[in-house]
């Protein structure tokens, strides 16, 4: 039953893939990509990853959409035609492709238990968390407990990358005519106090 | 998007239960999937639903644009204080057990529960930053344009 749900997944995956690939509106680019995410949020479930999936579906279909849709409504709404020849891009993908996938013939199965990260500190917190932290959930103990440290360094991450956002693209735009009408005032604001200086002397 | 009255409606109805849902996602991190992380967003989904389909003004009303940009904050803040918090008791940067020292894994949940807060936080404050910062740019999408 899993294989069976594992295949119809992954052809479900490569389908969406391809769509994104063929199709020239970005609106449809934006919402495959979150049906991506979805479809990924559920092989997660089925590896029994509810916490990734769960992340997965709230960032990765959610947030990210709609972050992509307002991007989208800054700039255009379909992709510019292609000017230079398919090739070299083509080749430097299936180049990249190539090395990857000969990158996974050293890694476990999907979905092995007897993979390295499964048998190096997995078994340890497992066993460990009860007597410890004695949360039902190991995930969450892992991640707020034995590996504090790097949890804080991740919410520092996020809120650095809100703060970037911020200074990068936030704030009023002021348009042109704004800037023009500012900087006359300004030259007429100084002519005066100019002339009141003039007068006094 | 003035017309759709269905969604406006159902909008409505769900805004509450999504921050419910985020609330729960929050507290119940220790014992169903999610966490802080989860929460964080689920709550922010909850305001920028409500900006997509009603407007930009009305959110900021309930969420203003400079109190999510202090949540951001907040949250760090937070999760770092728990730390410094566990110092001064004598323990190590983020050893829970100084919060219940005859027993230590009660201590470790109200760390957890501490951190997962500070989490939650910084990313709902991110979140809708960024949002707010996108779309406070351009005027709302037309309804034609959907």
């Amino acid at each position: 039953m899993n294989t069976l749900i594992d295949i119809v997944v992954f052809t479900m995956l490569v389908t969406t893939a391809l769509a994104v690939v063929r199709t020239h509106s970005l609106f449809a680019t934006v919402m495959l990509s979150g049906v991506f995410s979805l479809l990924s949020a559920l092989l997660f479930v089925t590896l029994d990853a509810v916490d990734v999936a769960f992340t997965e579906a709230a960032v990765g279909a959610g947030i990210s959409t709609v972050l992509m849709l307002g991007t989208l409504a800054l700039t255009a709404r379909s992709e510019k035609p292609s000017s230079h020849s398919p090739l070299i891009p083509l080749l430097v993908v299936l180049v990249t492709g190539a090395v990857l996938v000969y990158g996974t013939l050293d890694m476990p199965a999907f979905g092995d238990a007897l993979a390295p990260a499964m048998t190096h500190v997995a078994p340890d917190y497992i066993a460990r968390s009860p007597a410890e932290i004695d949360v039902p959930n190991i995930v969450t103990a892992i991640l707020a407990s034995y590996r504090g440290f790097d949890t804080l360094g991740e919410t520092a991450v996020v809120f650095t990358a809100g703060m970037s956002v911020l200074l990068l693209i936030s704030g009023r735009r002021i348009t042109r005519a704004e800037a023009e009408k500012g900087a006359t005032g300004n030259a007429k604001g100084t002519d005066d106090a100019i002339g009141d200086g003039s007068d006094e002397t | 998007m003035q017309h759709h009255i269905v969604l406006r409606v159902v909008t409505k109805l769900l805004c509450g239960l999504i921050v419910l849902f985020a609330f729960y996602v929050q507290f119940h991190g220790d014992y169903s999937p999610g966490g802080g992380f989860q929460a964080g967003v689920i709550m922010a989904v909850a305001f920028i639903a409500y900006a997509v389909v009603f407007n930009l003004e009305m959110a900021q009303k309930v969420m203003p644009a400079r109190v999510a940009h202090k949540l951001a904050a907040l949250g760090v803040l937070i999760y770092g204080g728990t730390g410094v918090v566990s110092m001064l008791f004598g323990y190590t940067f983020l050893d829970y057990g100084a919060f219940q020292p005859g027993h230590p894994s009660h201590g470790q949940h109200w760390g957890i529960l501490a951190v997962e807060l500070g989490v939650g936080v910084t990313v709902t404050g991110v979140m809708l930053t960024i949002f707010y910062a996108f779309t406070s740019r351009v005027p709302s999408i037309s309804d034609e344009e959907w």
